[in-house]
């Protein structure tokens, strides 16, 4: 069902399930869930309004009895109940039309026992390659990802995609709508046909970790789910396509970026920039283990953008202290990535190493040749023009900048950050 | 089993092709019909004469009026189209990519709506 969420518990006298564990059980265990019923019942509406269904159940439930020792288990058990009371009532008045809707499964289960229950880490990767089948537009692939393995709301992705929610929906529904229609296949494509099915899969899970490391609304800035979910589904994504080094490089990246993590938040939940970050609080084993794969996958000779960022991202990690970071190098790995892939967001990273490296004015240069019309609802943007404008003595104008970025994002974590450094140019 | 319209889109007024490119692009294609015929995937097949030839028929309240030439005033229209069956429409896109390296022209992959009695 688009559009919703965790099914948040009941208010009342005795409740004693927290509602952020019961959230974070949501956020956990709703994509891997859905991936179970989807094989199961062979249609992703059907699993969609199961899990729903099964939340619903698990709020009151659990208020009463405690959370379950494995939560996803009980949840994907009581999804699959539930959706069988509900085919037997359906059964005989709507046969038809549903053997009409059934997904195409190329090795049907029989109907009688539903198919295996056990979450088999074969079903997140069938639904991520039908998720971004290559028939389905880009913009539907990413959204058909984060709602249905990611557990995200209409609205956030929304937000995620800076698109308002009815667009979101209705992407959503056609996307499923031709999914159906169309029979697509729940398996894993074959060894041949795996590096053109690769593309769409990675840019997606890409956006799924760059979501969870920034979430695009709320008062958390991180979310563990969806980078640790991410992170996992790439794992397996590179173990399973040892040969495209792009797999590796998309892991590494993300590994690279996640040992940094126990440093962005402050005391308070406050972000911490990547130059005023603890570094001694950054982990070691993820930066070793991203190193490790970089090298592995720089050493095939096939670079690609993911491969690059996560060079970017072993420069930062090689830097004891902030001054010690290879800014030229930094530079000449965005020069390459811009190359690779031109786009905005891409020149605005580079533009905040050109300060770095360069000083403010070339910097201010660099981001005046950013056509804005192309950032207009994007906070950073004004964000990295507020800071070269405070370097370079322009604070009037630095405040201007951050009241555009405070009015354009939606997070809290974030927008407290901004007003901080507004209230310091007072 | 699924089927599916395999749609061939010709651009209207391109420069036709010299009798021996027709001739290979002919072969290729019926090499095509044939792989589907082997593969029990061939449901049927028929190529159109040029769009100018259409007429579009309207009737409606007892009154019928027509209309010389293709119902949509678009530069690509359907010059041919196969229709097939397949597992899913993965098989049926890679019929889709055989029909277009063979024929040189893009092909449109449309399910059918299945019928209730499958």
């Amino acid at each position: 069902m688009a559009g919703r969420g965790p099914a948040l518990p009941q208010q009342s006298g005795w409740v004693s399930l927290d509602p952020h564990e019961f959230a974070a059980i949501y956020r956990r265990e709703a994509g891997r869930c859905t991936a179970t019923l989807v094989r199961v019942l062979g249609d992703i509406d059907q699993a969609e309004d199961a899990v729903a269904d099964a939340f619903a159940v698990a709020a009151e439930r659990w208020a009463v009895d405690g959370v379950p020792p494995s939560p996803g288990g009980w949840i994907t058990t009581t999804a699959r109940n539930r959706a069988i009371d509900r085919l037997r009532r359906e059964s005989t008045r709507h046969a038809r039309e549903r053997e009409a809707m059934t997904l195409h499964d190329p090795a049907p289960d029989p109907p009688a026992d539903l198919g295996d229950l056990d979450t088999v880490p074969d079903d997140q990767l069938r639904l991520i390659f039908l998720c971004c089948h290559p028939a389905l537009g880009a913009d539907a692939q990413v959204a058909l990802t984060l709602r249905l393995l990611g557990g995200l709301t209409t609205a956030e992705i929304a937000r995620a995609f800076l698109v308002p929610p009815p667009a979101i929906g209705q992407r959503l529904s056609r996307a499923k709508r031709k999914i159906r229609d169309t029979h697509m296949a729940y398996r894993i494509p074959a060894a041949s046909e795996l590096h053109q099915r690769l593309g769409p899969v990675l840019a997606t899970l890409y956006l799924i970790y760059t979501e969870g490391h920034s979430a695009s609304a709320g008062d958390d800035l991180l979310r563990p789910a969806l980078t640790s979910e991410a992170i996992r589904i790439a794992r397996t994504l590179a173990a399973l396509v040892p040969d495209e080094p792009e797999a590796a490089g998309l892991l590494a990246l993300m590994v690279l970026t996640q040992a940094r993590a126990p440093a962005r938040l402050g005391e308070h939940g406050e972000l911490v920039r990547l130059a005023d970050q603890d570094r001694s609080r950054w982990d070691r084993a993820l930066i070793a283990e991203g190193q490790e794969l970089l090298r592995g996958c720089i050493g095939q000779n096939r670079p690609g953008p993911y491969q690059v960022q996560a060079a970017i991202a072993a420069v930062h990690a090689d830097a004891s202290t902030a001054a010690a970071t290879d800014w030229a190098q930094i530079v000449t790995l965005y020069d390459h990535l811009q190359r690779l892939c031109p786009n905005a967001v891409v020149a605005l990273n580079r533009a905040i190493a050109v300060m770095e490296h360069r000083g403010p004015a070339a910097a201010l240069d660099a981001l005046d040749a950013l056509d804005e019309i192309d950032l207009p609802a994007y906070h950073l943007f004004h964000a990295t023009r507020a800071e070269a404008l405070r370097r370079a003595g322009r604070d009037g104008e630095a405040a201007d900048a951050l009241r555009r970025a405070i009015a354009l994002t939606s997070n809290a974590v974030e927008r407290r950050h901004l007003e901080r450094e507004l209230a310091g140019l007072g | 089993m699924p089927q599916y319209l395999l749609s061939v889109f010709q651009e209207e007024g391109a420069e036709p092709p010299s009798p021996e490119q027709a001739q290979m692009i002919m072969a290729r294609v019926a090499a095509v019909q044939e792989e589907m015929k082997a593969a029990g995937a061939w449901v049927f097949f028929g190529a159109l004469t040029d769009a100018s030839s259409a007429t579009v028929v309207r009737a409606a309240g007892g009154e019928v009026s027509m209309t010389d030439g293709p119902y949509a005033e678009a530069k690509e229209q359907i010059g041919g189209f196969t229709v097939i069956e397949a597992a899913d429409l993965d098989e049926a896109l890679e019929w889709a990519r055989k029909g277009s390296e063979a024929c040189l022209w893009p092909v449109e992959v449309r399910p059918f709506l299945s019928s209730p009695a499958g």
